[in-house]
Order: structure tokens, then C-alpha cells, then sequence
């Protein structure tokens, strides 16, 4: 009798925080790597942006001389890392990667467009956007004024 | 007649710029043209310059629309244009008028012309960490000035308003959306905008008055929020309260948007408690 009613307590408590753990762990524990679907996501939403930028007259004269698979692989690499996937970005310096040429506003804004369509045309959540881009955002300085990073951070 | 030609005018101005250039800023960020004309909210300027028009870009806008109160009415139609997200120039055509169930000395139509100029002098709306930050002015006609001036004892028909805006979009920053917030402090001696005339006829004239909005994007398509707006409140004969609204937006794509908001304007000349809804659409590039 009194195991019964510990057998139905410890049941009880096993249930309860069961349900809980449900209710909690995903959106306590889930990267945005995970919530921008992982591997197959970021890779996805990558050959998106490549499809939108082959479009965008705007964009695409700056990726004429680009070797567009190390481009592809080394800016997976980067969404996974940025959105704490288990990846290591091992591409140059933002600074480096865009020393050549001069952007200004417009382009970075139209390479957002383009990010936010292939977001789109993956499905991806808003609130996963909004993380994506908002993490972003801050390498803003170093891919528009690469000069300013370079003399201080030629060991790259 | 003249108004229906006169936004059909604006339309084909938009339209005009829009087939010159494609513009590049992110949908939504082109905000609206607000009541007095200039890139904003519903009754605030923002810091933004108006149109989708990003560096090296032109953009445009032409909208109309109107607020009805319990007792009022105002139709308010105009154009902006704005060049490098640096600089935006802008027109509004205003008409006040009195609901036809009210009477009184009233009865008759007030109109004004707004013409207006913003300078972005520094930041950028998203990318920058510190806030976008712009200086505007806007120079106000009153072309029935007899109600303000002979009536209500307003000291003159026109005025000029300076303001300072700063505003922000913070990207997944509310319930991991984006929020946009916007500052304004504006120097004016404008009695309801200047409908009611700019000052007092005792010399009671120019003060800061301060003005905010927020608003936050659901999606990418559609935004909510609310803006104050403080009123100098200079005329000696009627009070004049600060301006409130809550408003829905909607930019179905960078071609057009609308916006619907509550209003509540309080006192407004004879009339208080001056409440209801405001709706403009707009097209822009
Ligand atoms: C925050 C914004 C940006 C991020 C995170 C980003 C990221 C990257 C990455 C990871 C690479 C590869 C670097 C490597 O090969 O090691 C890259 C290269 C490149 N990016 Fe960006 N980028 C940004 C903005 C832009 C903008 C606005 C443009 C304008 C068109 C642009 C154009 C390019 C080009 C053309 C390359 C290839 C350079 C080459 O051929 O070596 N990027 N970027």
C-alpha cells in the first residue's frame, strides 16, 4: 500500500517533470543552427543566396573572378559557426575577404534582400531570420571599411 | 476635383522615379509619409529618409489619406523624394474640415501646404551600432488663415518647424523581432499642425516640443506600434493636448503600403475628446 502511493509519487514527479523538460527543453536548448534546420538548412539556404545572387545585376560583376565553391563552403562554414553550429569558419578575415572591392550601402543592403529571400524561399521562422541577421550585422564596419582592420590585424 | 488630379499627379511622380531606378533598402524601412509629409510614422518624422532609395539610389513616395474624428475630418495628400538615403524633399496638401453635424463659425474648409526638406546627418538605421540621426525643416502655409488668425487669435499664417530625429530598427530585440523606436525633438510654433495658425497674437511663439514612436515588425510584412506627439499648445483662446495613435502597418511588397491607425488628437480647437481612425496608402519606390 505505502509503495503504491511512493510508486505513484515518484510516477507522479517522473511525469510532471517529464512534461516539463518538454515544454522547456526545446526553446532553451535548440542552437539556431538547429532552428535554421542544421547542416541541410544552412546549406540550403547558402545555394538560395548563390541562385539569388546570380540574378542580382547589382551584385553579381563583384563575383566574377570568385571560385564560387570555396565561396559556398567557406560561407556555410561561417552561418553554421555564427549560429552556434558545430563548425570552425576557416576562411579569411571579413576584412580580407572583402579588401578588393569597394562597397557601399546599397549593395550591403541589396545582399541582405538577397538573404532574407533565400531565408524565405527555405521557410526559415522569422525569429530565426531576425537571429541570423542580427548576428551579422555587427561585421558590418569590417566588410564595408576593410582598410581600418587590415593595418591593425595583418597577421591574418 | 483638384484633389483627385492632384494625387493622381503624385502617383505618376512615384511611379516615375520607381521606373528610373531599382532602390535597395530592405522592405519596410522606407517607412510612410507622415501627416505632415515627411519619411515617419503616421504623425512622427523619423530619421529616415523616405522611400527605398539606398546610397547612390533614388526613392519616392506619393501618398493619400485622412483622419476622421468625431467632429473633424482632415484629407491629407503629397509626395517625398529621396536621394542616397541622404537627403529627402517633400510636399503634403492638408485639408481640415468640420463634420457636417457640427456647426458653428467652423463651418468652412482649412487647407495648408507643407513643404519639407531632411537631412540624414549621421548613422544608419540598422547596420551602425549608434542611431540614425537627421535634421528636417518644414515650412507650412495656412491658406485660409481668417478662422486661426481672426477667430481664434493666432499671430500668423505661416511658420516654419525645425526638427532632430533619431531612430533605431534593432533587429531581434522584442519577442525576437525587430524593433524600430524613433525620437523627435521639434521646435514649432504650429497650433494643430498650423491649422489652426502658427503662435499666439500675443507673441507667444516657438517652443520644443517632443514627439516618439514605436513600432515593432511581426513579420516582414506587417507592423504595429503607437507615437506621441506633444503640441505647442500656444493658442490663448482654445487648449490644444498632445497627439496619441496605435497603428497596424502593412507593405505588402516595396511598390505599396497602408497604414490604419487609431487616433486620439484630445482638444482640438472647440472640440475635445477628438477620437477615431486614420488610413493612408501609399506607393512607393
Ligand atoms: C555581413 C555581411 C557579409 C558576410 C558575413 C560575408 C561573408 C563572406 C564570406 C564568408 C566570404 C568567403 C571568404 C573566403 O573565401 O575566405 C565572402 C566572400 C565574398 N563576399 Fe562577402 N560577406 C558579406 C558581405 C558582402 C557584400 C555586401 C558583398 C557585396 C557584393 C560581398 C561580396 C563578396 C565577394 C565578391 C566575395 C568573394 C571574394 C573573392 O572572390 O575572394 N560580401 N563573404
Amino acid at each position: 500500500m505505502r509503495n503504491r502511493v511512493l510508486i505513484n509519487r515518484v510516477a507522479g514527479c517522473g511525469l510532471v517533470l517529464f512534461l516539463a523538460g518538454c515544454a522547456l527543453k526545446p526553446s532553451q536548448q535548440a542552437t539556431l543552427y538547429d532552428r535554421l534546420g542544421g547542416n541541410e538548412g544552412v546549406t540550403a539556404i547558402v545555394d538560395n543566396l548563390l541562385y539569388e545572387l546570380a540574378g542580382n545585376e547589382k551584385l553579381i560583376g563583384f563575383f566574377e573572378e570568385t571560385d564560387i565553391n570555396r565561396f559556398r563552403t567557406k560561407l556555410i562554414e561561417q552561418l553554421c559557426e555564427v549560429s552556434d553550429g558545430p563548425c570552425r569558419y576557416s576562411g579569411d578575415s571579413m576584412a580580407k575577404a572583402h579588401s578588393n572591392m569597394t562597397l557601399n550601402r546599397s549593395h550591403f543592403d541589396s545582399l541582405v534582400n538577397d538573404l532574407i529571400a533565400a531565408m524565405d524561399a527555405n521557410d526559415t521562422p522569422v525569429a530565426a531570420q531576425n537571429d541570423l541577421l542580427a548576428r551579422l550585422v555587427p561585421m558590418y564596419d569590417e566588410v564595408m571599411h576593410p582598410q581600418k582592420y587590415l593595418s591593425d590585424a595583418d597577421q591574418y | 476635383m483638384f484633389k483627385a488630379v492632384f494625387i493622381l499627379l503624385a502617383l505618376s511622380c512615384a511611379a516615375s522615379v520607381g521606373i528610373a531606378q531599382e532602390a535597395s533598402k530592405i522592405l519596410g524601412t522606407s517607412a510612410l509619409q507622415q501627416i505632415e509629409g515627411a519619411g515617419g510614422g503616421g504623425i512622427v518624422p523619423w530619421a529616415t529618409i523616405g522611400g527605398y532609395g539606398s546610397e547612390g539610389e533614388w526613392g519616392g513616395a506619393a501618398s493619400a489619406g485622412g483622419v476622421q474624428v468625431s467632429d473633424l475630418v482632415l484629407d491629407a495628400g503629397g509626395v517625398l523624394i529621396g536621394w542616397n538615403n541622404r537627403v529627402e524633399v517633400s510636399f503634403m496638401q492638408q485639408t481640415l474640415q468640420v463634420n457636417e453635424l457640427s456647426s458653428g463659425p467652423f463651418d468652412a474648409v482649412i487647407q495648408q501646404h507643407i513643404y519639407g526638406a531632411k537631412v540624414r546627418a549621421f548613422g544608419h538605421l540598422i547596420y551602425e551600432p549608434w542611431p540614425q540621426i537627421s535634421v528636417g525643416v518644414q515650412q507650412k502655409l495656412n491658406l485660409n488663415p481668417n478662422i486661426p488668425i481672426d477667430v481664434l487669435g493666432a499671430d500668423s499664417d505661416r511658420g516654419t518647424d525645425i526638427y532632430v530625429s533619431a531612430s533605431k530598427l534593432w533587429l531581434h530585440a522584442l519577442a525576437e523581432r525587430n524593433l524600430l523606436l524613433n525620437v523627435t525633438a521639434r521646435y514649432t510654433n504650429a497650433n494643430q499642425n498650423g491649422l489652426l495658425g502658427f503662435g499666439n497674437g500675443d507673441g507667444s511663439d516657438y517652443r520644443w516640443v517632443a514627439e516618439a514612436s514605436a513600432g515593432v515588425f511581426l513579420n516582414h510584412h506587417w507592423a504595429i506600434g503607437g507615437e506621441y506627439r506633444q503640441q505647442p499648445d500656444r493658442l490663448a483662446s482654445v487648449d490644444e493636448s498632445p497627439w496619441w495613435d496605435a497603428f497596424v502597418a502593412w507593405f505588402p511588397s516595396k511598390r505599396i503600403a497602408v497604414v490604419a491607425a487609431y487616433v486620439d488628437l484630445g482638444t482640438v480647437a472647440l472640440w475635445d475628446e477628438q477620437r477615431g481612425g486614420y488610413v493612408s496608402i501609399q506607393i512607393t519606390n
